[in-house]
């Protein structure tokens, strides 16, 4: 993990969108990560980025350099469409049963520039 | 006046690629095939694209496997978009109000399209071709692939800019039908499908009119003509009959056991490109098979096939054979015929890379299997091997000693195979110039290759056809040169490219000194006849 990357934590309840209506304890763990990738995000990251996704069940939403839209992480249109440029500050949130574990997943892929031998 | 009269009688002229006659309905397509499907309840067409998504995706993903590296990681992109519920989602909100399945999805991904040639991120842009790649392929699943879609109807004739060698193949071709192309070339890969199959196919028309119902094409004249007139098609149908009674008569002369010529003996044999080709009418007549392509291993999704698939396809063309020649051709990737994880991408010249066996002596693991499989085959009947593109006497050494390896091998483990002759393609200009150099078992003249390297015409450019001239003196000199090398040598020499096939340079073979010659299938009745026809005044040259 890079300087650039902080460690996911845990925010009050009540600050968030509906979309982890309905979980038990309703938290929402965001981190942040820089992009380091040369060409920004493009397809090959945007696979990897939401492949991981994917793999947690917990509701995650990416957006780009203060963006004000949140997108889904997992879906592979909208984070083409993020057109996110190399060094932007790229935000994650979820909510979930295992929204800790795909945060922290999420920011430590983006931090080593999608390694080819990611989970 | 209406447009239907505007386009009455109009004909066009272009070169025929392949000989015969067709008179049917007109269908105009443009890369993906424009019959419209026939659209059932918003659950029915919901059912229908995700069926398309999915068998869309798993051959996508098949692909990738196959490609590995960065094309792996393109398809994989692809494969991603469509599992993408997101992306999905207003394509399937369209279809709940009643839009059929491949009018929504084709819709949403136009849009999508559109929004991505209008980014100013050259890179995105570039990404369009993918959502197009995508948008293709799932329209074809939808429109073409299941039973209760329309697809091109029977003995159509079809007319497009250029048609891949996969469309040409997921055409029902049994009841006939033609192929007109605005481009093309005689010497495309369609083309010789085409001439394989005994279809009408003309090229290079250039620009066709939309909208007519249904087309004459008359490969004789070389001709195409839209909505013909009541006269004309009387006409048509006099010289179809002509043309028609002229094959019967060749196919009655086929059943005649030998050919020869002043006096020797022709051998006709047949060229194959996949085992179901033995099953033309004609194929019994031959004398063995001149040329067996094994290319048709590698389209497969699953990648190169195993020894054991390999195996099955070349011991059922022996077993077909029997006591006849069968003539295999090792992998002959690269050039115009590229295949994913095997061929070199990116070469600025194909045609003039790595390619033939100078692809399979630097990819031994894949080469390896296939000389398993042939010389497991080899038990069975009179089994010659071929090597394409050699250009050296070291690189057919080099074949052989990995062919020797994969013998010893196989017996080491107690599995029957044995080492089969071993000969050469001439293709190569360098390789003809110098064939007393080869120690090769027998000579197949390559000769559409031959012609192109010998006249530096690219074969697939429809702009330089005329030049690329088989006849030409320079080629017909490299083809008589390799004969009698043959003849002084005591090996055997045959040709198996498209002018074995032609009437018109047939006399200039047999003056050359071939004895051999290698013909599509459906080619051998005009071949027979033609030989039988010269032979009548014909003297030994």
């Amino acid at each position: 993990m890079t300087s650039e990357s902080r460690k996911p934590n845990a925010q009050e309840n009540g600050q968030q969108n509906g979309q982890d209506a309905g979980h038990s304890n309703g938290q929402v763990i965001t981190g942040s990560v820089r992009l380091v990738h040369a060409a920004g995000m493009h397809a090959r990251p945007a696979v990897k980025l939401t492949k991981l996704a994917k793999k947690f069940q917990a509701q995650i939403s990416i957006r780009a350099s203060d963006a004000a839209e949140w997108i889904n992480a997992k879906s592979i249109a909208k984070v083409m469409a993020l057109r996110a440029a190399r060094d932007s500050i790229i935000e994650i949130k979820a909510s979930g049963k295992d929204a800790e574990g795909a945060v922290a997943a999420l920011v430590d892929l983006v931090a080593a520039d999608f390694p080819d031998n990611a989970p | 006046m209406n447009k239907r009269a505007n386009i009455a009688g109009l004909a066009y002229r272009g070169r025929t690629a392949s000989i015969g006659f067709a008179h049917g309905p007109f269908v105009l397509i443009d890369g993906v095939v424009r019959s419209v499907r026939t659209a059932g309840t918003p659950k029915d067409e919901a059912a229908a694209l995700r069926g398309a998504l999915r068998s869309t995706g798993s051959q996508i993903a098949a692909l990738a496997a196959a490609a590995g590296g960065d094309g792996a990681q393109i398809l994989e992109f692809q494969v991603a978009l469509l599992e993408d519920e997101d992306f999905l989602e207003p394509v399937f909100a369209e279809i709940s109000g009643g839009a059929p399945a491949d009018a929504a999805w084709a819709a949403t991904l136009d849009a999508q399209i559109a929004d991505y040639n209008s980014a100013p991120d050259e890179y995105l842009r570039a990404r369009s071709s993918d959502l197009a790649d995508v948008r293709d392929r799932v329209l074809r699943t939808l429109r073409g692939g299941s039973s209760e879609a329309l697809k091109i109807p029977e003995g159509a004739v079809v007319c497009a800019d250029d048609l891949p060698p996969s469309q040409f193949l997921e055409i029902n071709w049994s009841r006939g039908g033609g192929v007109a192309l605005l481009h093309g070339s005689p010497t495309s890969h369609v083309a010789m499908l085409a001439r394989a199959r005994g279809i009408p196919m003309i090229v290079q028309l250039g620009s066709v009119a939309a909208g007519a119902n249904t087309a004459l094409i008359d490969g004789e004249g070389a001709t195409l003509e839209l909505d013909p007139t009541q006269e004309h098609v009387a006409l048509f149908e006099r010289r179809r009959e002509l043309h028609q009674k002229n094959r019967a008569l060749a196919r009655a002369i086929l059943r005649r056991p030998a050919t020869s010529w002043g006096g020797e003996k022709i051998r006709l044999l047949i060229n194959i490109a996949r085992v179901d080709d033995l099953e033309h009418a004609d194929a019994k007549y031959a004398d063995g098979i001149g040329l067996m392509r094994t290319e048709f291993l590698l389209g497969r999704q699953e990648g190169v096939p195993d020894e054991e698939t390999q195996y099955q396809a070349y011991d059922a063309v022996l077993r077909w054979a029997g006591k006849r020649p069968v003539t295999i051709r090792t992998f002959d990737a690269g050039g115009d015929k590229p295949v994913p994880g095997f061929t070199v991408d990116g070469e600025a010249n194909p045609f003039l890379g790595v390619r033939g066996l100078r692809l399979c002596l630097v990819r031994p693991e894949i080469f390896a299997v296939q000389l398993r499989a042939l010389a497991r085959a080899a038990v069975r009947g009179n089994l010659k091997v071929m090597f394409p593109m050699v250009t050296t006497p070291d690189e057919l050494e080099a074949g052989r000693r990995f062919f020797a390896d994969a013998v010893k091998e196989l017996q080491a483990d107690g599995v029957p195979a044995v080492f089969p002759q071993v000969g050469i393609m001439v293709e190569v200009p360098a390789a003809a110039l110098t064939v007393e150099q080869f120690d090769a078992a027998f000579f197949s003249v390559g000769s559409n290759d031959l012609a192109q390297y010998v006249t530096a015409c690219d074969r697939s450019n429809g702009a330089l056809a005329k030049l690329i001239d088989p006849l030409h003196p320079a080629v017909l000199d490299l083809i008589k040169r390799v004969a009698e090398q043959g003849r002084r040598s005591g090996r055997s020499v045959s040709l198996c490219g498209d002018m074995a096939g032609d009437p018109r340079c047939i006399p200039a073979l047999l003056a050359c000194g071939l004895r051999e010659l290698s013909v599509n299938p459906s080619a051998l009745a005009l071949v027979k006849q033609t030989i039988d026809g010269l032979s009548e005044g014909g003297r030994r040259v």
